[in-house]
């Protein structure tokens, strides 16, 4: 069973989204995402200062087995990016929801998180899937 | 009664689950893909002992007056020259000179044991009944068979099991131990044995060996590891379509004696030594997976990559790819809609744990 936090929002493209104190937002991907992928082998950020769009690719994610689209969960601007990665990929597989994250948003609309899915929603996703 | 349609075990799936291992259907077997992380897998392979069920295999020993000849009509390489318990890599060809399968046969004091893939079982079996000679016979033998390979596999077996591998079992040759068939072969460029035996001495040796410390390895560890090495994956870098002139394994065709009419001889024969197109490697230093599939161009015409990964050894993408003869050098290779560039070497790219490509 994969792990899913209750105070993390998500997106069915399997990203979480995690509102910090500062009111900026980190962006991941999810347990059941890294354990699908396999051993990561490179991640490719965006750039500090790139806007996102929701739903839009905003990098990649590639394991031995296949290259995966990181999609936005909501629309921002990015102020932090997560070069760790750079050397250690293998943080995703990891600790895919601490030292696995992969960049932090300056939101455009807190809404939008709102529209997110909740952890209960997300299961669900993921077990639709798998069936 | 079995249903056709559901995937098969290997009388060690048990034991896979209790490892950890993540089935996967391969070939209508279900195996492990991975056991937690196939990168950790590899490195055990290259650095002490690692394991493999690869009973999904399969095993058809040959018996018979013409046995011998009816290898020697079959398979591009000649059985002839193997003394008793010698072993050669060779290829099945069809009339038209593609690749049916690639195989192992091993020279037993009465008959041949060939080992070939999973998924080609049905297709040889049946090319096997197509070709049969009158004083023959042949079946699939239901064994166990694990592969455990790296510097330490040798040593590991030895240590629980003295004299499972003598000291002068020379590579592609096998020896018997007990019931136990062990060949001094493998998929991965590092020293170890292929054992085929009973399922329930297959399952003691598994456990025996896990509790030795030898870490159990799935199909994606498998496949970083052999393409490390060079080696071929049937579907992949061999097929019905392609000539195995083209496909790295020239080496393979035993030509001598000129008057042996093996099947697919006459197809190849005219492009002997002037195949236009070779069976090549190729690196890639920046970010990214070469992938089969992918499109590669170079100065000499395009060709495409056939198998391509991540080198967990190399720290960088490696590829096996089919391109004119004449390239060489610097190529670009498109990767999802970018055009990168890889350069192009000669496999393999590491041997026995060193890098042979810089």
């Amino acid at each position: 069973m994969s792990e899913v936090p209750a105070e993390y929002k998500y997106v069915a493209t399997h990203e979480w989204a995690r509102l910090e104190e500062d009111g900026s937002v980190t962006v991941g991907i999810t347990d059941h995402a890294q354990n699908a992928l396999g051993d990561v082998v490179y991640v490719e950020l965006p750039e500090v200062g790139q806007q996102i769009n929701a739903a839009e690719e905003a990098g990649v994610v590639e394991s031995v087995k296949a290259a995966s689209d990181i999609y936005g969960p909501i629309t921002g601007t990015v102020i932090a990016i997560n070069s760790v990665l750079d050397d250690e990929p293998e943080k995703v597989n990891q600790d895919p929801y601490g030292e696995g994250w992969f960049f932090k948003l300056e939101p455009d609309d807190l809404g939008e998180l709102e529209e997110l899915l909740d952890a209960e929603a997300y299961t669900e996703v993921c077990d639709e899937e798998e069936h | 009664m079995s249903n056709e349609s559901a995937p098969q075990k290997t009388p060690l799936y048990d034991e896979h689950l209790t490892a950890g291992g993540r089935m996967v259907d391969f070939a209508g077997w279900l195996m492990p893909v991975n056991y937690g992380s196939q990168i950790e897998e590899h490195s055990a392979v290259r650095t002490a002992a690692g394991m493999f069920d690869v009973s999904h295999m399969t095993i058809i020993d040959v018996h018979g007056d013409d046995a011998e000849a009816f290898l020697r009509r079959l398979v591009a390489n000649d059985v002839a020259k193997l003394s008793t318990w010698g072993a050669l890599y060779g290829a099945l060809l069809n009339e038209s000179g593609g690749v049916l399968d690639d195989l192992i046969v091993y020279a037993l004091p009465e008959g041949y044991r060939c080992v070939v893939n999973a998924s080609t079982r049905a297709k040889v079996l049946n090319w096997f009944e197509q070709h049969k000679m009158p004083a023959m016979t042949f079946a699939q033998q239901p064994l166990v068979m694990i592969a455990v390979q790296g510097p330490e596999a040798i040593n590991r077996l030895n240590a629980c099991y003295p004299g499972s591998v003598p000291a002068d079992l020379a590579p592609f040759n096998a020896a018997m131990f007990g019931q136990w068939m062990v060949g001094r072969t493998g998929y991965t460029g590092e020293d170890g044995v292929e054992i085929m035996l009973p399922a329930a001495q297959g399952i003691s040796l598994w456990q025996d060996l896990r509790a030795a410390g030898v870490q159990p390895a799935g199909l994606g560890a498998r496949d970083t590891l052999r393409l490390e090495a060079g080696l071929n994956l049937y579907g992949q870098d061999l097929d019905e379509q392609t000539s195995p002139l083209a496909s790295n394994i020239a080496w393979t065709i035993a030509w001598s004696p000129d008057d042996r009419d093996f099947i697919g001889r006459r197809a190849i024969e005219p492009e002997r030594g002037q195949c236009p197109m070779k069976l090549t490697g190729l690196i890639m230093k920046d970010k990214g997976v070469l992938r089969h599939g992918q499109v590669v161009t170079t100065s000499a015409g395009n060709g495409i990559i056939t198998s391509g990964t991540f080198s967990p050894t190399l720290g960088f993408s490696i590829a096996l790819a089919r391109l004119p003869k004449a390239a060489n050098g610097f190529c670009e290779v498109d990767i999802r809609g970018k055009t990168k560039a890889a350069e192009i070497v000669k496999p393999p790219f590491v041997r026995h744990g060193k890098n042979l490509v810089g």
